[in-house]
């Protein structure tokens, strides 16, 4: 779990390098990434996990924080 | 029907008084018989196409649900005896089955749209194309009267349908409280696109008279009122005059269609607004706000933040991200990744996305090579925006004064500038002669029209500029002081009495500045016609 947080952390650094993603939890909410960071985003974690995150996964919950991600992906690598 | 007839008005009234006067459980039914009228009055024969829409919509998100749960049922059932890799086999071809009922219902839906609204505009380019090859086109053009608000309220169910299908809520078991959903009659006219999470609870709860509540929506509609029949009324004579004769009003006179053509629309489009949520507000149901101050917007893509919200997050969440991550767009990205480089893979989907969803919401709003070409040109002005953020920042990184109050103004101008030119191509017929009238503003400097007198022969006169400056000036006022929350609910909250004459001080505007008089017929919303 450790490993996927630290790969999303990367990712997400790369998309916006001023971010403390470590610990910010608004990510969605406080329009942080905005909806081409998000299928960029998208996009790089399912080239990087070889996962599938259908549309309806994209909501705020998943997507808030690195541990909302992991937590995402975890999931989506068990089913 | 207009929200500025008398009918309408007398009716609202009369429905207002009802509402509050007959018990709790029978108020949702008294609105659905009052959507019903409403929609009927505009024509019975449209009543059918609502109608499909919302037996359709009830039908298969019965069905959609009763799937999910039966393949629920049957996951639990068996969930000793299968392995993981069944029980996934099984829930997919689930998803399976219940995705080609929802898609069933999408193309019975927007098949009908498609017919109805893009009939006549498929059929003519086609005749083109049969034209370039010297063949005569002879293939028949169908001429469908397009039901009132169908863009709007096709889109509000459909959201919901998805929704069902994401299994987000479950769906509404009474087809008339459904068929409320789908016909609230104040959003029919040109929206707002509501949720069903957002807008049913409300109108199902037959909330009672609250004295803050209907004050503050009387005034929400009297603010609708005044911007629709005192501003986007008042000048439409002359955007029309400005519009209709493009070889004698080019240059300055295009620059000012321009300008006039937005305060118009923005004064109709959100004093529309105005009025339904100001009408949700009085019987109790929240309907989604639908703009955010768009012209103090510092770029297109925040405009579009703040300009017909509703839309923008209808088609960023029913369209953009299902196009976005969708296989074939992973298998693209993951294509152009290792053909074309990193960079390239890690942003194609997304530019092919806003592309594709651009394209759609130009012909949203019409089936005309005008509203495409608005659309795509909005998507080139987002992408090239995004291209240069890191240019932006670098920018205001080492210019301090970019981070001011007046280069935020300039901006917002700036913004308020490029909409309105974008926004030419609602006015003129077709996409050469737009491009022309956009030129002459450069071309063509006929300055001295602004001071010959000229601006008097455009069918407005003194009083009428005296009233659309003024109007203006408390337009951008008001926006001013609603930064801080809502004017008219800090004037409550700080007295009673003050309300009350705000209340009339509102109505009085209107009566005293709308633009009637002798040959007025209030024009529809702009939008209602998208």
């Amino acid at each position: 779990m450790d490993e996927i947080r630290e790969t999303i952390i990367g990712i997400l650094q790369d998309l916006h390098e001023d971010v403390d993603f470590e610990n910010e939890t608004r990510l969605i909410d406080g329009k942080i990434l905005d909806s081409f960071d998000i299928v960029t985003l998208i996009s790089e974690l399912s080239n990087e996990f070889d996962v599938t995150i259908p549309a309806d996964k994209i909501v705020p919950e998943n997507f808030n924080s690195a541990d909302a991600l992991a937590n995402m992906i975890a999931e989506l690598e068990d089913e | 029907m207009l929200f500025t007839d008398s009918l309408f008005i007398f009716g609202l009234i009369l429905l207002f008084f009802v509402y509050f006067l007959i018990p709790q459980k029978y108020r949702w039914m008294l609105l659905l018989a009052a959507s019903i009228a409403f929609y009927a009055y505009s024509g019975w024969t449209n009543l059918l196409y609502i109608g499909a829409t919302a037996v359709t919509t009830f039908f298969v998100t019965k069905r959609i649900e009763k799937m999910a749960a039966a393949a629920k049922d049957a996951v639990s059932a068996h969930k000793s005896e299968w392995s993981r890799d069944e029980k996934k086999t099984f829930k997919e071809a689930e998803k399976k089955k219940r995705r080609r009922w929802l898609i069933l219902l999408l193309v019975f839906n927007f098949g009908m749209l498609a017919v109805i609204k893009y009939g006549a505009f498929t059929m003519n380019n086609l005749n083109g194309i049969i034209g370039w090859f010297g063949e005569r086109g002879t293939l028949p053009v169908p001429n469908f009267l397009l039901p009132m608000g169908i863009s709007f309220y096709l889109f509000q169910t459909m959201g919901y349908a998805i929704d069902v299908y994401r299994e987000k809520y479950p769906c509404e078991k009474n087809f008339a409280r459904l068929a409320l959903f789908v016909s609230f009659f104040p959003q029919l006219i040109q929206g707002p696109i509501s949720r069903y999470d957002d807008l049913a609870k409300g109108l199902y709860a037959g909330n009672g008279f609250d004295a803050e509540r209907v004050q503050l929506g009387v005034q929400r509609i009297l603010w609708g009122y005044f911007k629709k029949v005192a501003l986007a009324d008042r000048i439409l004579p002359a955007v029309t005059l400005l519009i209709s004769d493009p070889e004698q009003y080019q240059g300055m006179y295009a620059l000012l269609g321009m300008l006039y053509y937005t305060l118009q629309l923005y004064a109709d489009f959100t004093g529309g607004i105005d009025i339904t949520i100001g009408i949700g507000q009085v019987l109790g149901i929240p309907v989604t706000e639908n703009f955010q101050r768009p012209f103090f917007s510092k770029n297109i893509t925040e405009y579009w933040r703040r300009w017909h919200i509703t839309l923008g997050t209808w088609f960023k969440d029913y369209l953009f991200y299902p196009v976005s991550v969708a296989q074939p767009m992973l298998k693209l990205s993951k294509w152009s990744r290792e053909k074309l480089g990193k960079n390239i893979g890690k942003y194609l989907p997304v530019y092919v996305s806003t592309i594709a969803v651009w394209f759609v919401t130009g012909l949203w709003h019409g089936a005309a090579w005008n509203f495409i070409v608005w659309g795509l040109l909005n998507a080139v002005i987002i992408l090239i925006s995004e291209r240069c953020t890191p240019l932006y920042n670098k920018f205001h990184k080492k210019c301090a004064w970019s981070n001011s109050r007046p280069y935020d103004g300039f901006m917002a101008i700036r913004t308020t500038l490029m909409m309105g030119c974008l926004r030419m191509f609602d006015c003129y017929r077709d996409v050469p002669l737009t491009f022309k009238m956009f030129g002459t503003m450069f071309t063509k400097w006929n300055v001295q029209i602004f001071a010959d007198g000229s601006l008097m022969k455009l069918k407005l006169t003194g009083a009428d500029y005296g009233v659309l400056i003024a109007g203006t000036l408390i337009l951008f006022t008001a926006s001013m002081l609603g930064r801080k929350g809502s004017v008219r609910k800090r004037v409550w909250e700080r007295s009673r009495v003050l309300s009350c004459c705000l209340t009339v001080v509102l109505l009085l505007t209107v009566l005293i500045f709308g633009a009637y008089g002798i040959g007025y017929d209030s024009s529809q919303f702009i939008y209602n016609q998208f």
